[in-house]
């Protein structure tokens, strides 16, 4: 993907992700900030290759903060985007959802890509539910173009309704290619003081008025939802109604040649839910069959407690399966067509080939330390964290016994030694250490916790393609130091084949002192010395 | 005309970039196009798949169905065995011959090869064409080449991609690729006569 930005051209394959970059760059954005997380990172990435000078775009160390640097370009009236994967939005919950009450005057777009089916996460959370936790609004594409243009409609409904906008994508549209034709460009906005302090400041006089005040403006809301481009109903046969959303509606769209018969079909795009469209559809049937992406959330919003006249079928009811990936399989079943015939294999056994660590990674070497230094201690606890030494927990190492969410097992490490179970000993990589492992240090510290840290620094956020981490190695272990960890028990060792002995002894002697010990494992990431090499990075 | 094609590899095998060179070939010929790609901790050492939906006609799903994929492309033959589910019968499986054993359990190599041709496949001794075309690293312009021999589009089309794909790297490594892409399109064109 390149091209030239600045006017309006032929359609051009995008991915999804990169067209949410792209619209928010045309939509004159002053502001961008993300941490990497698939299948969120392209956004991001695309940003940094095509923003046009005077536009703020960076890293951040974590959700929460790249969401509050967003909030702040708002403030001050420019426009900003902030994009992160599903489970960053529960890190970034706090800002979000406090800032649905603050009056947003530079449209503030969340672009949020969950991940159902879990190809890189740890769960399948659906993000429509934090929107309506938020009161405010979502918008769902179903395609590249459509990500585009709700993009770009995202920041004009931010500033007219005042509230931050939820773009929410799924892994098949963030990471789907397909046309988009772009639109004209709108010019980047100066940076204009003028918010009334008494519309940002959630001291509790304000909260309340304005909680209010948000709360008044979900009919609006809903209003515009009913009109919204993308909804469509088409009333057809009278007894059976399918609901889709998003994405939702190209699998189903796949199966309805095949059904004999057209179902009526509304197809939302834009949240809060349009009260009357559904009603509209519900006249005309006595079935409906909701296929939405993630949790039954129109679903249950539409069978909710109490009985009804009218059966509501999906996931819920086992029409559709209640979690992983929607597929067209997955649908057409649910419409109750046939099971395509598939071939087999017979009685030939295919071996399952998970993900690994690349031949030459530093963390094999450290793995093999942490077996080394563990050996024959009997009981002990080995918390860890998410990134590719996550992969320590399959064959050959089953090193680690935890992987929850970022900086967890540090927190984690510090409780099992509280209860008694020690070594404790929590295995973290640099990039997150620096996005939530820093404060349960901190709380480690004060407390003295009878626990060992095992950074692994390969420089890198290597998982999400090679970001830079934030603070490069060297700032570690001032870091460290700062937070109040004795200096006789910090050490920064470098880790290759040939010192997995020394990190095993270290490791050891650590683990019996009675207190805290840190120890970082210095060795870059194999690919990003590749990439480097190769000029890339 | 609706032509789906599923690539199937091992993570840092370039499935993605494969699927790119697809993609762009449709897209040039003016037919409507959908790619779907996996990136993120799936790519690593792992299997990793991708789809690609051509069509004359707009297409609806992102993703392919069971038992209705056109061809089934292979970067390694256990790879491409591994998503036959998704072929519809008498369509086109086609895979680089080379194993890429990073486990412990690949069957012998024979068994694997022996799958294939049972299915009706077709093995393309891709890493051997990449040699000959003087260029070790185009296996998978290789099976660009043997590829096209089934996908609707002219090979043209794919040279053109390959081209542009390229073009950054200079006019030899772009003729380098171009001969991988003619050796493997030969792999699979019934001689003459």
């Amino acid at each position: 993907m390149t091209q030239t930005l600045g006017q309006v051209e032929t359609a051009r394959m995008f991915l999804g992700d990169e067209a949410v970059a792209v619209a928010a760059i045309d939509s004159g954005v002053g502001a961008v900030y993300s941490y990497p997380g698939t299948p969120a990172t392209e956004i991001m990435q695309t940003v940094l290759d095509l923003a046009p000078p005077g536009v703020a775009a960076a890293w951040t160390a974590n959700e929460k903060t790249a969401y509050e640097a967003a909030l702040g370009a708002s403030m001050v009236g420019q426009r900003a985007l902030v994009a992160m994967k599903h489970v960053g939005l529960n890190v970034a919950a706090d800002p979000f959802i406090n800032s649905a009450l603050v009056a947003i005057r530079g449209g503030l777009v969340v672009a949020v890509a969950d991940d159902p089916g879990m190809h890189s996460s740890q769960n399948e959370q659906d993000s429509r539910v934090l929107a309506d936790f938020a009161r405010t609004i979502c918008l769902e594409p179903a395609s590249s173009q459509e990500a585009y243009d709700m993009t770009r409609e995202a920041f004009e409904v931010s500033e007219r309704f005042e509230v931050p906008v939820l773009l929410r994508l799924v892994t098949r549209i963030a990471h789907g290619r397909s046309s988009v034709t772009t639109g004209i460009p709108e010019a980047l906005r100066p940076a204009t003081k003028g918010a009334s302090p008494a519309d940002w400041t959630l001291l509790p006089g304000n909260a309340r008025r304005l909680w209010r005040s948000l709360l008044d403006r979900q009919g609006d809301m809903v209003d515009w939802s009913e009109q919204h481009a993308t909804l469509q109903l088409s009333e057809d046969d009278r007894g059976f109604g399918v609901i889709t959303t998003g994405i939702a509606r190209n699998h189903y769209l796949e199966s309805v040649p095949g059904l004999g018969f057209t179902p009526s079909h509304l197809h939302l795009g834009a949240y809060p839910i349009p009260v009357n469209a559904v009603r509209r559809l519900a006249d005309c049937v006595d079935r409906i069959l909701v296929i939405e992406e993630g949790y039954p959330f129109v679903e249950r919003a539409l069978s909710g407690l109490l009985p009804t006249r009218w059966a509501v079928l999906g996931r819920r009811t086992g029409s559709l399966p209640p979690d992983g990936e929607l597929t067209p399989d997955t649908v057409r079943t649910a419409l109750g067509l046939p099971t395509r015939p598939r071939i087999t294999l017979g009685d030939f056994d295919l071996p399952g080939r998970p993900p690994q660590l690349c031949k030459g990674c530093p963390h094999h070497d450290s793995f093999a330390a942490v077996l080394a230094a563990l050996e024959g201690l009997g009981e002990s606890v080995v918390t860890a964290d998410i990134g590719c030494y996550t992969l320590g927990a399959l064959p050959p190492y089953e090193a680690i016994e935890s992987c929850v969410c970022m900086g967890a097992s540090i927190g984690m490490a510090r409780g099992a030694s509280d209860a008694g179970l020690r070594p404790a000993l929590a295995v973290i990589g640099d990039s997150t250490f620096l996005h939530s492992g820093v404060t349960p240090l901190m709380d480690a510290v004060a407390a003295d916790t009878d626990m060992t840290v095992l950074i692994l620094d390969n420089d890198t956020v290597a998982m999400t393609g090679q970001q830079r981490t934030l603070l490069p190695g060297t700032r570690l272990e001032p870091l460290i130091t700062g937070l109040g960890v004795h200096p006789d028990h910090l050490h920064v060792v470098e880790i290759t084949t040939t010192k997995v002995g020394e990190l095993a002894a270290l490791l050891r002697r650590e683990m019996a002192h009675e207190g805290l010990s840190v120890i970082v494992a210095v060795k870059e990431c194999v690919e990003a010395l590749k990439n480097r090499r190769k000029g890339k990075s | 005309m609706r032509f789906d094609v599923l690539l199937a590899g091992v993570g840092g095998q370039g499935v993605l970039s494969l699927a790119a060179i697809v993609t762009e070939a449709a897209r040039a010929e003016g037919m409507h196009v959908k790619q779907a790609e996996v990136h993120g901790m799936a790519q690593r050492g792992g299997s990793v798949q991708a789809t690609v939906r051509i069509s004359s006609d707009p297409i609806e799903s992102e993703l392919v169905s069971h038992g209705v994929v056109d061809m089934i492309l292979g970067l390694e033959p256990l790879e491409a065995l591994r998503y036959v589910d998704y072929l519809a019968s008498g369509s086109g499986l086609i895979t680089a011959a080379d194993p890429y054993e990073n486990i412990l359990d690949y069957p012998p190599l024979d068994t694997v090869h022996e799958q294939v041709r049972l299915l009706g496949g077709h093995l393309i001794d891709a890493s051997r064409l990449a040699r000959e075309a003087g260029s070790p690293r185009s296996s998978n312009v290789v099976m660009v080449g043997s590829a096209s021999t089934l996908a609707p589009l002219p090979a043209a089309a794919f040279e053109a991609a390959i081209r542009r794909a390229f073009s950054s790297k200079g006019e030899r490594v772009v003729e380098a690729n171009i001969r991988a892409f003619r050796l493997g399109r030969e792999a699979l064109t019934p001689a003459q006569g």
